[in-house]
C-alpha cells in the first residue's frame, strides 16, 4: 500500500516537535537528551483540559503538530490511535484505590481509564466526528497502527492520522513493564499527492526476520528500543533525512513491516 | 462494502456456553443476570457472570496468560466447533494469511486489581507470578487467541470500550479488501472487574435491579461478561444465502467522555454509514438489535438517532436484560444475537421492559416474535464517543 506522509508531529525526551528535531532526527546535529517539553494544549476546554493526564495532553499535542505541518483541517479526517499502555498513572491510582479502600473510583479516573480515551479527547478537542480506533500491538503497537492507517487511507481512499504516544509507567508497574520515558509520533497520511506532501510510504507486512531498523545516535536508539511508541525512529530518521530506503518494524507473531521510504 | 461471508461463529456469557444456549435463552426469555456475588462486591446490583472460570485454566503452554478474561477466550474457542473451523481455514488459507482482530475494554485489569492485593508489604512490588504482557496488557487478548489457534497473520486488539467488538468487523472488512490477509477471527472478550463495576457505579449508572432498557423507570445498567468470535472471508458466488457482514459505519461523538450526545448526532452517523456501507435504504432493515443499555442517556439519544433515521416503523429491541452490559464483548455478542435471528427466524423482544418510555417514540419491542428477517442493525456505542454500527445479512 502506497501512502503519502502530509504532517508529522514528535515530542519526546529532547525532541521538541518536528522542526526543532527535525537535525537530530537527520544526524546533523548531536542529541540531547532532555526531559519531555509538554506545553498546555488550548484544544480543549479547561474543564476538560484539568480532566487529563500526560499521555492525553501528549496525544493531542503530536496530532495538532501534524495537522498545523499538513495544513489540514482535523474535524474532517478519520483517526488511528496505538498505545501499547495508555494512561499508567491513571491504572496505578485505580488498582492502588481499588487495593485498599474498593469503593471509590472517581468517576474521572474511571472514564480516563478507557484505552480509547485519547481519541475521545481528540474527538472533542478538534469536534471530528470521523471514524476513530483504538489499537493496542504491545511493542508493536506504533507497526500495528501505522499498518491499520496505511490500509484504511488506501481502502477507503481518504486521508487519516496516525497518533502513536506511551509513557513510563510508575512503580510497581514499571518494575513488570520497564518503559523507558514519553514519546508521542502523528503522522498525517493521505491517499494522493498534495501541495504538503512530502514523502510516500509502501507499507506491506511481510514473514520475515529481519534485523529491525534502528537510529545512529546510541542514545536515541535506546529511546527505540525502550519506548514502543519510538520504534517509529528510523521512519522519522528517513523522513528527516529526504532518504530513500526501507525501513523494517517487528510487527507480532514473528512478522515484520516493511516500510519503503522515498521523497516526493 | 464487499459483504464478507460470516463462516463460522461462537459465544459464551451468562446464558451459557454455545450458540444453542444463547439460542434457547433468547426463546425462552430466561434472564442470565443474578445478584452479584462477583469477588464479594459491595454493591447492589444485578450481574451477568459466567459461571465456573474459576475452575479452567487455560491451556498449559499458554500459562502465563491465565486470567479471567483469557479463561473466558479459551472457553469461547472451544465452543461450537470454531477452532477446529479455524484449523481448516488454515489449511486453505495459511496461518499467514488469516487475521486476529480482537475487541476488549479491561483485558486482564482484573488480574493486576488481584496483584495489588498481594503487593509485597516492604517493597511495594507486585508478586512474581503477575505477567503483565500476557494478562494486563491491552493486546495480550489477541496474542492468547493468535497463539491458542496456531495463527500468525496480522493481529491487533481494538480497545474503543464498548464499541470494541463491533469496530473490529470493520478492520476485518478493510484488512481483507486491502489483501494483506484472506480470513480473519474477530470477536473478543470482557470480563467483570472491580474496576468496572464500581467504576460505572461512581458514575451513577448501575440498576439495582436487573437492567430494563427503554423503561420509563429504567435506572442504569447491569454489567455482564462474555467472549464472541466470528470467522470472516470473502464471500464468493457458491456463498448463497448465508448471512453476511453488508456494512459498517464508525463515527465519533465530539460531545462528551462518558455521556453520549443528547442528540445522537454520533450515533446517526454511524447508522447511516452502515447503511451506506451496505448500499442499504433504512426500509431495508428489518429488526434493529439496540445497544440500549438502559441508562437515562443512552437509551434516550439513541432513540433519537434510531427514530430521525427509521421512524417508529423498523421494530427495535435491547437484548441486555438478557446478557447485561458486556462492554467491550457487547458489539460480538449483539452481531452474534443479530445472526441467530435471522438463521432462526425470530426477532428477541425485551426482558424487564414494564412501562416502555413515552417519552421515546421508535418501535420499541418487548415481546419475543417469530418473523423471517433479511436484513438486522446491531448498534454498539462507547465511550469516548465512540459508535459503531454493522449490518448483518443475506446478501439479497
Amino acid at each position: 500500500m502506497r501512502v503519502f506522509v502530509e504532517g508529522v508531529g514528535v515530542l519526546g525526551p529532547g525532541l521538541n516537535g518536528w522542526p526543532a528535531s527535525r537535525a537530530v532526527l537527520a544526524g546533523e546535529a548531536a542529541y540531547v537528551a532532555a526531559p519531555m517539553v509538554l506545553k498546555p494544549s488550548d484544544l480543549l476546554p479547561a474543564a476538560e483540559r484539568r480532566r487529563t493526564g500526560v499521555p492525553v495532553k501528549l496525544a493531542l499535542a503530536v496530532g495538532s503538530e501534524a495537522f498545523a505541518h499538513a495544513q489540514r483541517d482535523a474535524a474532517a479526517t478519520a483517526s488511528v490511535f496505538t498505545s501499547s499502555g495508555g494512561d499508567g498513572d491513571n491504572l496505578h491510582q485505580i488498582c492502588e484505590t481499588l487495593s485498599v479502600a474498593e469503593l471509590e473510583v472517581s468517576p474521572t479516573r474511571f472514564h480516563n481509564s478507557v484505552h480509547n480515551a485519547a481519541a475521545g479527547y481528540w474527538s472533542i478537542a478538534t469536534h471530528s466526528r470521523e471514524p476513530s480506533t483504538s489499537l493496542c500491538g504491545y511493542d508493536a503497537s506504533f507497526a500495528a497502527g501505522l499498518l491499520e492507517a496505511s490500509v484504511q487511507v488506501a481502502v477507503d481512499g481518504r486521508p487519516v492520522v496516525l497518533i502513536a504516544y506511551d509513557h513510563a509507567y510508575p512503580q510497581p508497574l514499571h518494575a513488570v513493564r520497564p518503559i523507558g520515558g514519553n514519546f508521542g509520533v502523528a503522522l498525517v497520511l493521505t491517499p494522493h499527492a498534495t501541495r504538503q506532501t512530502f514523502a510516500t510510504l509502501d507499507v506491506s507486512l511481510i514473514h520475515t526476520q529481519e534485523n529491525p531498523s534502528v537510529v545512529t545516535d546510541t542514545a536515541l536508539d535506546a529511546l527505540r528500543a525502550s519506548i514502543p511508541a519510538a520504534r517509529s525512529l528510523p521512519l522519522l530518521s528517513a523522513l528527516a533525512r529526504h532518504a530513500t530506503e526501507v525501513i523494517v518494524l517487528d510487527y507480532v507473531a514473528g512478522n515484520q513491516l516493511r516500510i519503503a521510504v522515498a521523497p516526493c | 462494502m464487499q459483504p464478507l461471508l460470516i463462516c463460522h461463529l461462537s459465544i459464551v456469557n451468562s446464558l451459557g456456553a454455545g450458540l444453542a444456549a444463547t439460542a434457547d435463552a433468547l426463546r425462552a426469555r430466561r434472564s442470565g443476570l443474578a445478584p452479584c456475588t462477583f469477588e464479594n462486591v459491595a454493591l447492589e446490583t444485578y450481574a451477568g457472570e459466567v459461571a465456573g472460570l474459576d475452575a479452567l485454566p487455560v491451556r498449559a503452554d499458554l500459562a502465563d496468560f491465565d486470567c479471567r478474561n483469557n479463561r473466558l477466550a479459551q472457553l469461547g474457542l472451544q465452543q461450537d466447533g470454531f477452532a477446529g473451523a479455524v484449523a481448516a481455514a488454515q489449511k486453505k488459507y495459511g496461518a499467514e494469511r488469516i487475521g486476529v482482530f480482537m475487541g476488549t475494554s479491561t483485558s486482564g485489569l482484573h488480574q493486576t486489581e488481584l496483584a495489588y492485593r498481594r503487593r509485597d508489604p516492604r517493597s511495594g512490588a507486585l508478586p512474581p507470578d503477575f505477567h503483565y504482557a500476557q494478562t494486563q496488557n491491552t493486546y495480550s487478548l489477541a496474542d492468547f487467541v493468535q497463539r491458542y489457534l496456531g495463527l500468525k497473520g496480522p493481529a491487533f486488539v481494538v480497545s474503543s470500550a464498548c464499541s470494541s467488538t463491533a469496530k473490529v468487523f470493520g478492520n476485518a472488512a478493510r484488512m481483507i479488501a486491502a489483501g494483506v490477509c484472506d480470513a480473519a477471527v474477530v470477536g473478543g472478550v470482557d470480563t467483570l472487574c472491580l474496576t468496572t463495576l464500581y467504576g460505572f457505579n461512581s458514575l451513577g449508572l448501575v440498576s439495582r435491579d436487573p437492567c430494563r432498557p427503554f423503561d420509563v423507570a429504567r435506572e442504569g445498567i447491569s454489567l455482564g461478561e462474555g467472549a464472541g468470535f466470528a470467522l470472516l472471508e470473502k464471500a464468493t458466488a457458491r456463498s448463497g444465502d448465508e448471512v453476511m457482514l453488508l456494512g459498517v459505519g464508525e463515527s465519533s461523538d465530539a460531545y462528551h467522555m462518558s455521556t453520549p450526545h443528547p442528540e445522537g448526532l454520533g450515533a446517526k452517523l454511524a447508522i447511516q454509514r452502515a447503511l451506506d456501507s451496505a448500499g442499504l435504504a433504512p426500509q431495508a432493515i428489518d429488526y434493529i438489535n439496540l445497544h440500549g443499555t438502559s441508562t437515562k442517556s443512552n437509551d434516550a439519544s439513541e432513540d433519537r438517532a434510531v427514530f430521525e433515521l427509521f421512524g417508529a416503523d423498523t421494530p427495535c429491541s435491547s437484548t441486555k436484560g438478557w446478557t447485561g452490559h458486556l462492554l467491550g464483548a457487547a458489539g460480538i455478542t449483539e452481531a452474534i444475537i443479530s445472526i441467530l435471528a435471522i438463521r432462526h427466524g425470530f426477532m428477541p423482544g425485551s426482558l424487564h421492559t414494564q412501562t416502555p418510555d413515552p417519552a421515546l417514540r421508535s418501535n420499541y419491542q418487548r415481546d419475543n416474535r417469530d418473523a423471517r428477517l433479511n436484513r438486522v442493525l446491531s448498534n454498539s456505542f462507547g465511550f469516548g464517543g465512540s459508535n459503531c454500527s454493522l449490518v448483518l445479512g443475506r446478501p439479497s
